[in-house]
């Protein structure tokens, strides 16, 4: 609306593709958080895992082979794309994100800073 | 019966799941097999002159354990999906994504050849590619 905003200006120069939103688990135990996603038709190239300061964000492309002059005749997955971002939060090392991906499921494997995994603290009487 | 979209938080597949509740509720017309689309694994058809080609987005499956059937038209996929084990002492967060049984059909159009299937899995898609009859297929006429 306002083109003289600078805000607005910047956010309609940056245009945020659509994408879907992959479905995925996220289990945590005492030393550190497991997420699972889904994001078939994705090669091992086209998938990208970002880790800015806390936020993490899986991004994937969809290629799937598809013959000279196909036609859709029915769609479910609508667009080739998937998006998922997280926050990550302060007791997680994200400089030490473990990645495998395999049949289209990406598994991360977030450990738990060492200051932050659970120790027992002894409790001094006298 | 179980419902679970493939892509949380996807406001036309909640509108969607929706409307298939009223239609089934209300049996206005159902597809004879219930459910027409939704749901683990979702499908794309797509159309080529020479064959018939439909991507089954089944990630995570062992392509051994998957059953696919052409019978009378019909083109069946199963399979089922296993949860991974959740260790213990665990908290599970988010649980979004599908597990357990699931059965796709699909009816295929008259002209399809149910000899020359090809069937790969690749990246959790299933790409199946049935080629038309050599009768159905274009092909010029040259004029004598």
């Amino acid at each position: 609306m306002n083109e003289t905003n600078p805000v607005a200006r910047n956010a309609a120069n940056a245009p945020v593709e659509a994408a879907l939103t992959p479905p995925v688990d996220v289990i945590e135990d005492a030393a550190g958080i497991t997420l699972f996603a889904d994001l078939p038709g994705v090669p091992k190239e086209k998938l990208s895992l970002h880790v800015e300061a806390d936020t993490l964000t899986i991004e994937g492309e969809v290629a799937l082979p598809t013959p000279e002059g196909m036609e859709a005749t029915h769609v479910e997955v609508t667009l080739p794309r998937y998006r998922r971002v997280f926050t990550l939060s302060k007791e997680l090392d994200a400089g030490k994100v473990g990645a495998e991906f395999a049949h289209g499921v990406l598994k991360l494997r977030i450990p738990k800073a060492e200051h932050a995994q659970p120790r027992r603290i002894q409790v001094a009487v006298g | 019966m179980a419902y679970r979209p493939l892509f949380p938080r996807d406001v036309y597949a909640e509108m969607d799941r929706l409307q298939r509740e009223m239609l089934q509720a209300f049996d206005i017309s159902p597809s004879i097999r219930g459910l027409s689309r939704g749901g683990y694994p979702a499908v794309n058809v797509g159309s080529t002159a020479k064959s018939v080609e439909l991507y089954t987005f089944a990630p995570g499956i062992d392509p051994a354990t998957l059953d696919v059937q052409i019978e009378k038209g019909v083109l069946t996929i199963a399979g089922e999906r296993k949860r991974d084990p959740v260790p213990e002492k665990a908290n599970v967060h988010i649980d979004e994504r599908f597990a357990g049984r699931f059965r796709r059909v699909v009816t295929l159009p008259d002209d399809v050849d149910p000899g020359a299937v090809e069937a790969r899995y690749r990246d959790g898609v299933l790409h199946i590619s049935i080629a038309r009859k050599q009768a159905a297929q274009p092909r010029r006429i040259t004029i004598q």
